[in-house]
């Protein structure tokens, strides 16, 4: 369904997609894992269009994306859904307006026929009735599954999901998480899961890709995701400081020197 | 040739490419821009609704800080006129000067500058905070151009409420001046109205609207493509607001110079 071929991207001289290559399958849900900035939501969006590869190309059922412009790119993008990171709900509109916007924009439905699939899709995501508040009066959590009723409304092939948990509590993520596994069983749809939420990413991968340093590490299920040789992996599945992923681990130096400092003052009268 | 140059000549000459590059991208965005408003403003359908309330937005609201701005600004003038015009016993011409300098220069020039900085910075706050949370992004994966959505309902508004609240501060400004030339300087009210039209003709109120009109454009524009560039959270979107409303103040000065040059070379 989703073909990624070679994709490269860098901004202002920095790599942040090296040679990109993987499949996702029609149907399936595939989770792309990385640290955070690690080029996973950068990924994620060069699926959708939003951005353009210095190099590579994107096929989606057979058409390159990344060779799209104008209405024949808008007519691909209505196969997908997106939920972003921060939901991006729009300010300006309530949450009705907000789920029925692409309804308003790409069909001839009648206003009324709008509000009946805007419910639908509040519904399926538990959130029944809320239509006339505005995106300000909502929860993280809330925020997020407006976001991906918004997404559903037009009763997209593909939903992409960017950090689909990140900031939510954990009973809300779980919520997500079953969302996001019941809209693949019940409605079919091919998802693209990108989180650094390893408890999330088991609960709904068909198919792990782990990407770092700007490229695919390995792709597998979760089961040898989880048996994986590679220490990389293994050190970001257990979540260890210590490993082959050495970048932000602190300077024991600065500390000692830090404590140096702090007792020398400690001891000086007042 | 180029290889010769000394090292603190080379990094200047490379620091004077990157700026030159950097101006016409800039120049060559605005453009872009301008002229996909202009074509995407013909598109059916026109979102009215969004359309009205940008001229509420932008027009409606900016009806009082106009009014009294044009106001104080039209007394200034009969006050400074009359400082030169009672040496020559001229008193009489201040009604002249202040309608003539009103109509043709301060009313479309004034205006323009407020409208650039009370909407124009809030136009780009808006797209810019649009930008940074994803909005924008979010509008495009729904299939949505955000040029129609966001920028031509801005981009009429602003081209429809600019001549009509210049017109505005053309009756307030010389109202203004009736006020001084009336009752503080004892000027007939009669008289001051006959010596305020006498010398006006239609290219001077036409040469002010076209002005605003082009001011239109030039403030939503700049506020647009600044606040769609926005990037880097919060202070982006200041630096995107403070960028437009100072890119705008250029702009407008700089077409008025423009503007005014082929009115008098041209238009005499």
């Amino acid at each position: 369904m989703i073909q990624i071929r070679d994709l490269s991207k860098a901004f202002n001289g920095t790599p942040v997609l090296r040679h990109v290559t993987l499949a996702i399958k029609a149907g399936e849900t595939m989770v792309v894992m990385g640290r955070s900035g690690c080029g996973k939501s950068v990924l994620l969006k060069h699926l959708i269009g939003l951005l353009k590869p210095d190099a590579g190309s994107v096929h989606v059922d057979g058409i390159d994306i990344t060779q799209l412009s104008g209405r024949s790119l808008d007519k691909l993008r209505m196969k997908f859904g997106m939920l972003f990171q921060s939901a991006a709900l729009f300010d300006s509109m309530s949450v009705g307006e907000n789920v029925g916007f692409a309804l308003r924009e790409h069909t001839t439905m009648s206003p009324g026929a709008i509000r009946k699939r805007v419910q639908e899709c509040l519904e399926m995501v538990g959130l029944k009735g809320i239509e006339a508040l505005a995106p300000s009066e909502l929860s993280g959590g809330m925020r997020k599954r407006v976001g991906l009723a918004r997404a559903l409304a037009m009763h997209p092939e593909i939903i992409l999901y960017d950090e689909p948990t990140t900031g939510i509590d954990p009973v809300m993520a779980d919520v997500i998480n079953r969302l996001i596994v019941a809209l693949r069983d019940q409605l079919k749809v091919t998802s693209v899961v990108v989180t650094h939420d390893m408890s999330s990413a088991y609960k709904v991968a068909d198919r792990m890709a782990m990407l770092y340093n700007g490229s695919i590490l390995q792709v597998g299920t979760p089961e040898e995701i989880r048996r994986s040789a590679n220490p990389a992996v293994q050190q970001f599945i257990r979540g260890e400081a210590e490993g082959p992923i050495q970048e932000g681990l602190p300077d024991p130096n600065a500390f000692s020197r830090l404590a140096l400092g702090v007792s020398a003052a400690r001891g000086k009268p007042r | 040739m180029i290889a010769s140059l000394k090292p603190p000549l080379m990094e200047t000459a490379a620091a004077a490419g990157r700026w030159a590059v950097d101006l016409f991208e800039y120049a060559g965005g605005l453009g872009l821009l301008f002229v996909q408003s202009v074509g995407k403003g013909f598109m059916r359908p026109l979102r009215l609704p969004s359309v009205i309330y940008e001229l509420w937005k932008i027009g409606v609201q900016s009806w009082f800080i106009i009014t009294v701005t044009s106001l104080f600004i039209g007394m200034v003038l009969a006050f400074q006129s009359a400082y030169q015009m009672q040496r020559l016993a001229a008193e009489m011409y201040i009604a002249g000067l202040v309608s003539l300098s009103i109509v043709r220069e301060i009313g479309p020039v004034i205006t323009a500058l407020i409208v650039a900085g009370r909407s124009g910075s809030a136009i780009a706050a808006e797209l810019g905070t649009m930008k940074v949370t994803e909005q924008i992004d979010a509008l495009q994966t729904l299939a949505a151009d955000p040029v129609r959505h966001l920028v031509v309902p801005r981009f009429v508004a602003m081209i429809v409420a600019l001549p009509i609240l210049t017109l505005l501060a053309d009756a307030m400004g010389i109202f203004g001046g009736f006020l001084i030339g009336t009752l503080k300087l004892g000027i007939l009210p009669s008289l001051y109205w006959k010596m305020t039209y006498l010398p006006l003709v239609y290219k001077d109120l036409s040469s002010g609207l076209i002005k605003a009109f082009v001011f239109g454009m030039i403030i939503c524009v700049v506020s647009c493509f600044e606040g769609l560039r926005a990037a880097g959270g919060a202070e982006g979107v200041g630096r995107a607001t403070t960028v437009a409303v100072v890119g705008s103040f250029i702009l407008i000065i700089g077409a008025d110079l423009i503007f005014t040059a082929l009115f008098y070379f041209i238009w005499r």
